[in-house]
Order: structure tokens, then C-alpha cells, then sequence
């Protein structure tokens, strides 16, 4: 028994706090202040407390979150860049009693995926979609993505994001919210823990509403990416409530 | 089933073969010689309890299939040449996770839009792999409307078998025309028996573990493994599943190879000739990949010349030379539109000619 066990066990400590069943006991890739592991951990909260680890099937992108197998521990397939929702659509459609998500970032969701995710949402497709929104290419070393806020540097715009020349931020949940198949949509930030909080519930009922047959569901989440932004945690934390949250409004659109 | 014949259109019959050998999942994008597949899929799927799904794109159509083909099912889609360069990434992504997937491509002329004219055009990008990573389908061609029913259903045992993409290569007007079709199952059980899907997306449920399809291969010497082992498979597909037919062939002296429907004509051609006294032969592959090169190897000790027919300026004849390794020659007849038979037999006629003088030379 490990020594905290015995202390909780001697009533010297009480636990309030434990790692979720469907999170495999391993260390990340992520960087320091990333915001990917909040989202695996409450996305593993969400599973076990629905009891779904058994019936889940999850798709990961192309980004950051490619390896989410190694931290979720459900059946997974990754799929090419921008195409898990369709992955996705393929296994549902073959098991429509198992549940399936696909976990996607703005590049590969906004960009090169904005097909997939936008029929997947009009087919009204009963899966689950997490969002991760860090207004940059993080895995591939801080380039400018379609939710790169105006001004911002990235690595390809060195001398911040001209929308002159390559446009505006897209609004996802705003452009998803106008579309009759989608069920539930909101989006959530990470950069206070009340915030935290209320982006867990989101994706527990995204996954509820799967489970009671209906979709489209995505829950848009504002995530910190300190690496990218060349920030402090911390700093990454204030940027993205400071600037990022006024662009992006959180609440819910459907 | 009923053994009695009916006159079905070719693209019809892989419709009817793919529903007939147990695919469940079907999604496409509507694309020009092969419309009449995904128009029977929703017709017809439903009955059985499958899934139609009209994609917004090849690519979706493609990711799709590699879901439903991921969580155990026989799945499939069909095409033509530029949704089937849209595929290609999926194929790549298919072959790296090793999932058994069944398309139909359904050829036209190219490149570009091209046009709708039937042709042989992506023979190169078929049996080579198409996408990147050094990957290979296993390719069938068929040149009658029959032997299209039969060939898609082996391409889903095949599919299974060896976890590889089978295509069906075929020619657009072989989509097109209609001809007697017996509604013949195959007779699965006498074929090797399949493995079990172990490794299929089904939820974790009384398994204990997860299973993990990826198509990455970021771990140091995970592409090395990846390549011996699918060099392994391709190896023993080589050795199993050739597939050829002969017209002709054993008393032949010019040799002529031709697939799909270029054979046919060709047959044409041959039968004239025959007439005027040319020992003249047909060898249709079937299988593309894996080409029946030992047994044109073989061949080459009673061909004296052999002559490929295309409906292109010369792809299948590069095979056709490696596998001959120069022994003899080989010459090369065909347009980027299907050739009449005249043209064939001017080829054999001049081949014949060369080769009597050649003889009286010798003598």
C-alpha cells in the first residue's frame, strides 16, 4: 500500500482526489500549462462517471492530441488530418448502441477538416466532438490556424495576424450553431477553475445527449497553449481569458 | 438464390456482388462513369439492413469506409480517376493501419477532369500504390460483366484475408454495358477460412484492453517493422493469389497480354488472325498486383514476341518487360481510348511478317 493509501486508511487523510479508471497511469507528452490534459482528465471523469469505458469508441486528430490512446483508455482509432468526424460517421454507423467522440484542434477541425465536421453536423451524426481551441498549430510548432486572433503572432505570422492579407478568426460554434442537424453546442475556456467546472458539465452532457440517441454534439473548449503563444503558464492563462475569450464569447449556442 | 440469368448493367453487378458477399457499409460521392453503384446502394441497402451514406466528398467517403472497415464491417466505396486521387491519402492510411477496405474504380480518361471516355489510364497509380509511403492494393480486373460479380465478392475475402485495400479496376465501359449476369454466390467455405477480427473497434466491453488502429508510425523502427511485415504479406500474395486467363495460348508463337476490356478486343483481333494462320494468343491478367510475371517468364520459351495491348501509350508493358528480363522482345500496341481490333491485327500482321523473315534469315 502506497503511503497516502495508508494515511486515508489511518483517517490521517481524506481523499478528495484520484486518477479517473479510463485514464491510463502514465505521463503526458504535453508541454507545462498545456491545456490537453485538463480536457483528458475531465473527459475520463465524464466516462467513468457514465460508465461508459466499456462501449466507447474515440477518434483522435492529427495535432497535439494525436496520441490521446495513450492516455484514454477506450477503444481509439487516429484518423488523417481534418477527418475524424467522418472516421467517426463510419464507426457510428456500424455501432449506433456504442458510443463515439472524435477530440479535434482548431487546425485540424477549422481547417483542413471544416468539410467533414460541418456535414457531420448537418447529417446530424449522434457522436460527440471535444474542440480544443488554442488559436495556434501547436504540435507543429506554433503556426497561424483559421482561430488565430488578429494581430497574434505565430510562427508564420512573425509580425502578427494581418486579416488584410490572410483574414479573420473563424467562429466555429457560431457557424456550426446555424445548422438544423446540430443538437448541443457550447463552448467552454480553461482559464479560471469555475470555468474548469462548467466545461466538465459540457461534456458530460454532450455525451449524455449521445446517449440518449440525439446529435450532432460539440463542446468548443478556449485552451492555453503556453508552448505556442511563448508564454508562462500562467501569462497563457490571462492571454486567453484577456484576448481570446472577447473574440470567442463562451456560453451556449444550442 | 436463383441461378437464372438477367441482363445487368456492369456497374449494377458490383452493386449487387458487394450486398451479395456481406458489405453492410457503403459511402461514396457521385462521380461519372459509376453512378449506378451508389444508386443501387441506396436502393438496396436498406433492405438488407445496411448503410448507405452519400459523402460530401471522396475524401469523407474514403474516412467513412475506413471507420465502418475499423469497427469490424465488410465496408466499400467506388470511384472514378479524380475522386480516386482525393482517396489516396486515405488509401495510404488504410494500408498503414491495415484495414480491409474494397473500392471500385471505375476508370475514365485523364488526366485532370478528363473526360468519360473509357480508358486504362490509372493502371500505373493502381498497382503501384497510388499514395505515399510505399504502400500496394491488391488489384483485380475483370472484363466481362460476370466476372465482375465474381471478382467483388473474392475482393472482400481477399480484403479480410490479408488486411489490405483490394481495388477493382475496371473499365468504364465495362460499368457501363450491360450483359447476362448468373447470380452466382461464391462459395465462400471452400476458401481459406478468415481470422477473426480481433483487432476491431467494438468498444472495449468484456475484452479487457483497448484496441488501438493508428496509422502512425512515429516509434523508433516502427516504419521498419511496418515495411517488413507488409513486405511479408506481399510476398505471400504473390505467391497465392495470381490470377490469369489464357485464349490460345499454348500453341502460340506472338503472345499477346491484355486486361479488362483491351483483352477482349484483343480477342478479336487474335480470332482474325487466327484465320490468316498467325499462331497467335491472349494472356488477360487478372490480378494486376500481384502480376503473373513467372508465368510469362515461363512463356517465353514458345512466344517468340509478345505485344501489350492498352488503352494508354504503354503502362502494363513495363511489367510485362520485367517479367519477360529480355529474352524476348516486346512491343506495344494502344491509345488512351479503347483501339478497335484492326488496329491490333496490324500490329500482329507486322509482328508476324518480322518474324517469317527473321526465320528465313536464320535458315
Amino acid at each position: 500500500m502506497k503511503p497516502l493509501d495508508e494515511m486515508v486508511e489511518r483517517g490521517q487523510a481524506r481523499k478528495v482526489y484520484s486518477r479517473p479508471r479510463a485514464l491510463h497511469s502514465t505521463r503526458t507528452h504535453y508541454c507545462p500549462g498545456c491545456g490537453h490534459g485538463v480536457i483528458h482528465r475531465m473527459l475520463c471523469e465524464v466516462i467513468d462517471e457514465l460508465g461508459i469505458q466499456e462501449t466507447t469508441i474515440g477518434v483522435s486528430p492529427v495535432g497535439c492530441a494525436v496520441f490521446a490512446f495513450n492516455y484514454i483508455n477506450v477503444d481509439f482509432t487516429d484518423a488523417l488530418h481534418g477527418r475524424a468526424p467522418a472516421v467517426a460517421t463510419g464507426i457510428k454507423r456500424s455501432h449506433p448502441d456504442k458510443v463515439v467522440f472524435t477530440y479535434q484542434g482548431d487546425g485540424d477541425l477549422a481547417a483542413i477538416g471544416l468539410g467533414e465536421i460541418v456535414h457531420a453536423a448537418s447529417r446530424g451524426e449522434k457522436i460527440t466532438t471535444l474542440f480544443v481551441n488554442n488559436a495556434n498549430y501547436g504540435m507543429t510548432g506554433g503556426q497561424m490556424a483559421p482561430t488565430t486572433l488578429p494581430g497574434q503572432r505565430t510562427t508564420t505570422s512573425p509580425h502578427g495576424r494581418d486579416p488584410e492579407v490572410c483574414g479573420y478568426p473563424l467562429r466555429m460554434a457560431e457557424l456550426l450553431a446555424t445548422i438544423e442537424g446540430v443538437n448541443f453546442l457550447t463552448r467552454e475556456a480553461l482559464d479560471i477553475p469555475a470555468r474548469v467546472i462548467s466545461a466538465k458539465k459540457a461534456i458530460k452532457t454532450a455525451f449524455a445527449e449521445q446517449l440518449a440517441g440525439k446529435g450532432f454534439n460539440l463542446v468548443e473548449i478556449l485552451s492555453p497553449c503556453a508552448s505556442g503563444w511563448g508564454m508562462t503558464p500562467l501569462k497563457a492563462r490571462e492571454w486567453l481569458r484577456e484576448k481570446m475569450i472577447p473574440q470567442f464569447p463562451l456560453g451556449r449556442f444550442k | 438464390m436463383t441461378h437464372t440469368k438477367r441482363l445487368i448493367k456492369g456497374n449494377e453487378a458490383i452493386a449487387m456482388a458487394a450486398i451479395e458477399a456481406g458489405c453492410r457499409k457503403y459511402f461514396a460521392y457521385p462521380i461519372t462513369p459509376q453512378n449506378e453503384i451508389p444508386e443501387y446502394m441506396a436502393e438496396h441497402m436498406p433492405e438488407v439492413g445496411g448503410t448507405f451514406l452519400q459523402a460530401e466528398s471522396e475524401l469523407a467517403a474514403i474516412n467513412m469506409v475506413y471507420g465502418a472497415a475499423a469497427a469490424g464491417e465488410r465496408a466499400m466505396t467506388s470511384t472514378s480517376g479524380p475522386g480516386y486521387s482525393l482517396m489516396l491519402e486515405g488509401l495510404s492510411g488504410i494500408a498503414a493501419a491495415e484495414v480491409p477496405v474494397v473500392l471500385a474504380q471505375v476508370m475514365r480518361g485523364g488526366p485532370g477532369i478528363g473526360s468519360l471516355e473509357t480508358a486504362q489510364l490509372d493502371y500505373f497509380s493502381a498497382t503501384k500504390g497510388g499514395g505515399h509511403g510505399g504502400y500496394r492494393n491488391l488489384v483485380l480486373a475483370a472484363s466481362s460483366v460476370q466476372e465482375l460479380f465474381d471478382l467483388t465478392q473474392l475482393a472482400f475475402h481477399l480484403a479480410d484475408r490479408y488486411r489490405i485495400l483490394v481495388m477493382l479496376l475496371v473499365d468504364g465501359i465495362l460499368g457501363q454495358i450491360m450483359e447476362p449476369l448468373e447470380l452466382r454466390p461464391l462459395p465462400e467455405s471452400e476458401l481459406p477460412e478468415l481470422p477473426p477480427k480481433i483487432w476491431a473497434l467494438t468498444g472495449m466491453g468484456k475484452r479487457g484492453r483497448q484496441n488501438v488502429l493508428s496509422t502512425m508510425l512515429m516509434r523508433e523502427g516502427q516504419v521498419m517493422e511496418w515495411h517488413q511485415r507488409a513486405a511479408e504479406k506481399y510476398r505471400q500474395i504473390e505467391e497465392r493469389e495470381v490470377r490469369l486467363a489464357t485464349h490460345l495460348w499454348e500453341d502460340a508463337r506472338i503472345g499477346i497480354v491484355a486486361f479488362g476490356m483491351m483483352a477482349r478486343v484483343a480477342e478479336t483481333a487474335i480470332e482474325l488472325c487466327r484465320e490468316e494462320g498467325v499462331p497467335v494468343g491472349l494472356l488477360r491478367p487478372i490480378t494486376l498486383f500481384p502480376f503473373c510475371s513467372d508465368f510469362i517468364r515461363q512463356s517465353t520459351a514458345h512466344i517468340r514476341r509478345f505485344l501489350v495491348a492498352e488503352v494508354n501509350l504503354g503502362q502494363m508493358v513495363e511489367d510485362v518487360r520485367l517479367a519477360v528480363e529480355g529474352r524476348r522482345p516486346v512491343d506495344f500496341v494502344g491509345r488512351p481510348t479503347l483501339p478497335p481490333p484492326s488496329m491490333v491485327v496490324e500490329s500482329i500482321q507486322k509482328i508476324w511478317r518480322e518474324l517469317k523473315d527473321g526465320e528465313t534469315e536464320e535458315r
